[in-house]
This record gives structure tokens, C-alpha cells and sequence, in this order.
């Protein structure tokens, strides 16, 4: 098969993300059809077979992620997708996976809940996300995208993660990011080589054998096993934290989005601006680790933290931490796949602006 | 690591396979789980596979199958082993890959994994331990206890019109055709345990010819959860487990049974 030079193309969020995925090396694909995300599993199922790696349509998330589970433990690098009740059918796998050190991506297009709410985009995932989801101590390395671009780039960043640590690594996009078209371009095929790992089981030619288990009965063992997983993402929390400021400098009020709703702060941000209201813009990119120092610092300088986000306010509990009581931390969300618009921003900007500044 | 036998100059009739770990097994005496594991590994001795094959544990008494096989495995969640099996499989298409799962396991929770996983004709082996019963977890009741059985969770004994019936999912397997060698066997004497031993060689070699799932149940026992001595369980097994789950060949390749 010839190897996909770098080009421009134009492309729904989906599709670039699947693209995105093949190019990056996928090995293997187990999915299950769910809307808002669909276009991955069906880009994929006709992209593959004329290209390379294996795509398998499961019979559920629950088997999906087993599947990941046993592919990335057989040493390949391994995806699934699927949006909000599918992820929630795999948190019990995707617990194993953490547990057990294996890496693999997981892309959640978020739609609206609760139950099986709407096909609409939605950030009511954030919590499930970034504070583990299954059960036990255990995080996600977790990326949100805020374009189509990145519905692609975030795909390398994920799997180079996710290997570098032995740990999941989720998208956390939404159903507006998965459907609209936007430019996008994709780099060169190749440029993220991938070795089998030592550590899996391949079959224990020259070597003892391995084995891959999350199970660790004595509770002294299961303390070092925890100990350990912690202190990964510990350095995880050290070094992979990403994040976008905008006018942060002068800025009296900062918001505070992630995802989709970030871009619709920026337009907020200009639209205070023009009057004369000292706005700026933090995004958050990497979810977990959380960027808390970056909001810590400007909480010592600015009046007011405006978290926007497309839920009842997940993230906001997140910043409040981060802030730690130095400045009031607001919130506005839309909810139910509804998105917030910059007019709304802007009203509570100056509803923020016109009460009296707290005295310390 | 094999032990050295110091054996003073007598003839050595007997070792155990060096693909089994020298790890004290943790079952409770008498149980089929243990001979069940120790054929199985004979087979992937006798067949030199022991570099090329990647088991799958179930959740389960056999949880820590992997302890004792002397080969990469991998322990899947409760129900998942096929699923865990053929992500494996999938991507290492030409190494043998087995499921090793009980009936709880493979018949309850995971039994939408198992239909699907032979429907697809994955080429791997399902080994399938029907005891009858949840043993890890104390002696519950399992899909597949005989009508009128006391587990900890029928203490008056199963019963039709509450619990349902015991399910025959070997029966259902072998329809599908997906399934290349489905067979039931028992290893609670030296003739069955023979015959058990030729149906793995089977199942591996038919694995090389990728045509489809290989599905073995074994009817086996629980002494702990049937709550009586391991001899008294082999009684049991025939006079209350054959009849309902006769022991043969339901498909084997060339002459379908169906
Ligand atoms: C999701 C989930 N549900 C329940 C359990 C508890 N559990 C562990 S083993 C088991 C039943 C095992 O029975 P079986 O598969 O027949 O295996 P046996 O112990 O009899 O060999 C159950 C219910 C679990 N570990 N995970
Ligand atoms: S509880 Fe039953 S199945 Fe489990 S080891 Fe004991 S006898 Fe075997
Ligand atoms: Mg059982």
C-alpha cells in the first residue's frame, strides 16, 4: 500500500480523526456504531482494507473495549471510539486497561445526557472523563480538541501519550466537533514508529513469559500496584500538562472553556473587548492533568474567574480548586446539546463587571 | 522453573509438564479445574506450541490460570474472556489463542461475548468449564445448575418457574456457523481425561487450519460448592450431570451433527 504523503483536505471531525488514526499507525479498531460518532467506524471500515491495520465492528462497547484490551495487550496499537452511553457500557474495561498499564486511545464524541438523552454535543462527559469513570483509583490521560485540526493532531499526541506512559489516553470532543467540516492538515505517513513492547504477550519465544492481569489479592501488593499508578500520574501531572492563553496580561476577568465553547469565548472575549472590558481566555487542552498552576497563578492578578461549559458545571468544580478561594470562580453552561453563544458570554461578562469588586 | 527430582536411581514414569508452573495450585482438592489445566498444558508440550500460544483467564476460580501456565496470558474482565481472545487473535493471527472460562463466566454475564465471538468463527479454542455452579464466589447459583439444585442462592432448590432453565449454551453454539469442532467432555476419570486430551489436540491442530471456533465444554465439578466430598462428585456427575449434559462429539468438521 502506498504510505499518504502530508495534504490539506477538507473534512468533518470524524472522518479527520479516523484518517488521523490510520496514519498514525493503527494496528487495530474495535467499535460499535453510536451517533454522533459513527463516521470513525464507517471512514475506517472503508479506508482499512485498502490501506493497512484490521477494523472489527463488535458486538457492543463492552466487547469493544475487551477487544482493545486484549490487542493492546498483545502489543498493538489499538482505538476505539464511541460517544457518551457507549463509554459509560466500557468504564468497567477501561478500569482493567488502566489497571493492568496498557495503553491504548479512547475517543468519546460527547452528546447530551442524561440516559440516552440527545445526539447533540455536549460536555456532560467531563467528570466521567477526568476523574476516572470506572471504578477504582485510576485517571486518563485526557485531550480535548477544539477543531477539526486537532480532531487529527490530538490522535499522534494521544498514542505517543498513551506509550509513553502505558495508559489510556482519551479524546474528549463533542458531536459538533465530529460533524462539521473544517480545513485540515495531515502529516506524513510514518512519522510515529511503533515497537512492539516488551511486556506483552506475544507468545514466549526466547524469553519468560508474560502475563497481563489487573488481580493483586494480597491488599500489601495492591497498595504498591496503587502507590505506582499514582506516582505515574504524578509525573504525568508534571509534564504533559497543554493549555492556550489569550490576553491574559491585562485581563480583569478570565474565562475559562474547553473544547468547542473555548472558541466560542474567544468571540465573547473580542466582543467585551470592543467594550472596553479587560477579558482573557484560558483553555485548558490537557483535561487530566488539569492545568491548575497556570489558573492558580492568574487567580492571584484577576477579579473574576467565567467558566463556560456545555453542562450543569463540571469543570468548574476543577478551577474553583485551582483558585482556592483567591477570586470568585462564575459559571454559565447550556445543557441538553444546546450551545452557548457569545452574546450570552457577554451578558454575563457585564453582569460579572457590574457587581462591586470583592475586597480581599 | 522445572525442580530438579533427585530420583536415586530410579526410573522416572511420570513428570508434570514443563509448561506448567511450579506454583502450588490453589484449587480445593478433588476439583476439575487443576486436570483440566495440567491436559491442556500437556497438549501445548506435546505439540511444542508453548512459544506460540497466548491463553486468556477468565474471572473466576481459574482467575489466576495464569500462575500455573507456563505461557504469556492474559486475565480478562468477568464474562469478556472471548472478547479479550480475539482482540489477541486478531492481531496476532498466527499465534494459537485460547479462552479458558466457567460457566458463570461464559454462560450468564458473558454470553453475548461467546455467541458473537463464535459467529464470527474467531479462530480460537473456548474451553468451557461447566461445573454448574459460581465457585469463586462461594457456591451461587450459575446458568447452567440442574433444575432442583441447592446453590447458596436456590437454597429450596432451582426452580422453573422462578429461575428458568438450566442452559444447554454448548447446543447453541454448535448451531452456529461459525463454530468449526464443538465437543463436551469430563475429566473426572483416567478414560475421560484421555479423551479430553485428544479433543485439545484436536482443537489446536483444526486452529492451524483457521476455519473457524473450536468450543470444548468440560462438565466438571466443585466439591466446595456442591457442598460434597470430591468422590461423592463423580457420583453426582453421572447420575445428574451426563444425563442432562450427555458427554460426545456435537460437531465435528466433515459431519455435522445438525
Ligand atoms: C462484573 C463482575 N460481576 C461479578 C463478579 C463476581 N464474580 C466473580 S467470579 C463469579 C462467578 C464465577 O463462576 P464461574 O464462571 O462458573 O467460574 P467457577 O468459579 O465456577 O469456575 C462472579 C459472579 C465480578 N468479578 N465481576
Ligand atoms: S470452589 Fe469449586 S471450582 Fe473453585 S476451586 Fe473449589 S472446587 Fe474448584
Ligand atoms: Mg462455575
Amino acid at each position: 500500500m502506498p504510505t499518504q504523503k502530508s495534504e490539506i483536505r477538507l473534512m468533518k471531525g470524524n472522518e479527520a480523526l479516523a484518517e488521523a488514526a490510520i496514519r498514525a499507525g493503527l494496528d487495530a479498531y474495535f467499535g460499535y456504531p453510536i451517533t454522533p460518532q459513527s463516521e470513525v467506524l464507517e471512514y475506517l471500515t472503508e479506508q482499512i482494507p485498502k490501506r493497512h491495520g484490521l477494523v472489527l465492528q463488535a458486538e457492543s462497547e463492552v466487547a469493544s473495549i475487551n477487544m482493545v484490551y486484549g490487542a493492546a495487550g498483545a502489543g498493538a496499537r489499538v482505538m476505539t471510539s464511541s460517544s457518551s452511553p457507549g463509554i459509560s457500557l466500557m468504564q468497567e474495561g477501561i478500569s482493567y486497561i488502566a489497571a493492568a498499564e496498557l495503553p491504548c486511545l479512547i475517543v468519546n464524541v460527547v452528546r447530551g445526557g442524561p440516559g440516552l438523552g440527545t445526539i447533540q454535543p455536549s460536555q456532560g462527559d467531563y467528570f466521567q472523563a477526568t476523574k476516572g469513570g470506572g471504578h477504582g483509583d485510576y485517571r486518563l490521560i485526557v485531550l480535548a480538541p477544539a477543531s477539526v485540526q486537532e480532531m487529527c493532531d490530538f490522535v499522534f499526541d494521544a498514542f505517543k501519550l498513551a506509550e509513553k506512559y502505558r495508559t489510556p489516553a482519551m479524546i474528549l470532543s463533542d458531536g459538533a466537533l465530529g460533524q462539521m467540516m473544517e480545513k485540515v492538515e495531515f502529516p506524513e505517513e510514518g512519522s510515529l514508529p511503533h515497537q512492539v513492547p516488551t511486556w506483552a504477550t506475544t507468545g514466549k519465544k526466547g524469553r519468560e513469559r508474560n502475563f497481563i492481569t489487573s488481580l493483586h489479592i494480597e491488599p500489601e501488593k495492591m497498595e504498591m500496584i496503587n502507590l505506582h499508578l499514582q506516582e505515574k500520574y504524578k509525573e504525568i501531572e508534571k509534564n504533559e500538562v497543554r493549555y492556550e492563553t489569550f490576553n491574559i496580561d491585562d485581563a480583569e476577568i478570565v474565562l475559562v472553556a474547553f473544547g468547542l465553547p473555548a472558541r466560542i469565548c474567544q468571540k465573547a472575549m473580542e466582543l467585551a473587548r470592543d467594550k472596553g472590558i479587560k477579558v482573557g481566555l484560558v483553555r485548558p487542552i490537557t483535561l487530566f492533568p488539569f492545568p491548575k498552576k497556570i489558573l492558580s497563578d492568574i487567580s492571584k492578578k484577576v477579579n473574576n474567574f467565567l467558566v463556560i461549559e456545555l453542562n450543569a458545571g463540571q469543570m468548574v468544580e476543577d478551577v474553583m480548586l485551582a483558585a482556592n478561594g483567591r477570586c470568585p470562580v462564575h459559571f454559565k453552561g447550556r445543557m441538553g446539546g444546546m450551545i452557548i453563544q457569545p452574546e450570552d458570554i457577554l451578558e454575563e461578562i457585564e453582569k460579572i463587571v457590574e457587581q462591586p469588586i470583592m475586597q480581599e | 522453573m522445572q525442580q530438579e527430582i533427585l530420583l536415586d536411581g530410579m526410573e522416572c514414569v511420570y513428570q508434570k509438564p514443563a509448561t506448567l508452573t511450579d506454583d502450588y495450585l490453589h484449587y480445593c482438592p478433588g476439583c476439575g479445574h487443576a486436570v483440566a489445566h495440567k491436559i491442556l498444558m500437556e497438549v501445548v508440550q506435546e505439540m511444542d506450541i508453548q512459544e506460540d500460544i497466548v491463553g486468556v483467564a477468565p474471572v473466576g476460580c481459574s482467575v489466576f490460570a495464569y500462575n500455573y501456565m507456563n505461557i504469556d496470558m492474559q486475565e480478562a474482565a468477568h464474562g469478556r474472556a472471548s472478547a479479550v481472545a480475539t482482540g489477541i487473535k486478531r492481531v496476532l493471527p498466527e499465534k494459537y489463542v485460547f479462552s479458558y472460562q466457567g460457566d458463570g463466566d461464559l454462560a450468564a454475564i458473558g454470553t453475548a461475548e461467546t455467541i458473537h465471538t463464535v459467529n464470527r468463527g474467531e479462530n480460537i479454542l473456548i474451553v468451557f468449564i461447566n461445573n454448574g455452579i459460581y465457585g469463586m464466589t462461594g457456591g451461587q447459583m450459575a446458568p447452567t445448575s440442574l433444575l432442583g439444585q441447592k446453590t447458596s442462592t436456590s437454597p429450596y432448590g432451582r426452580d422453573v418457574e422462578h429461575n428458568g432453565y438450566p442452559l444447554k449454551i454448548t447446543d447453541l453454539v454448535a448451531q452456529l456457523p461459525g463454530a468449526y469442532y464443538v465437543t463436551r467432555q469430563a475429566v473426572h476419570t483416567p478414560n475421560t481425561v484421555r479423551k479430553f486430551k485428544k479433543a485439545v489436540k484436536n482443537a489446536f491442530e483444526y486452529q492451524k487450519l483457521k476455519k473457524g471456533t473450536c468450543f470444548i465444554e468440560v462438565v466438571s465439578n466443585c466439591p466446595s460448592g456442591w457442598k460434597i466430598t470430591p468422590k461423592e462428585t463423580i457420583q453426582y456427575l453421572e447420575e445428574k450431570m451426563f444425563p442432562f449434559y450427555p458427554l460426545g462429539d456435537l460437531k465435528v468438521p466433515g459431519q455435522s451433527k445438525n
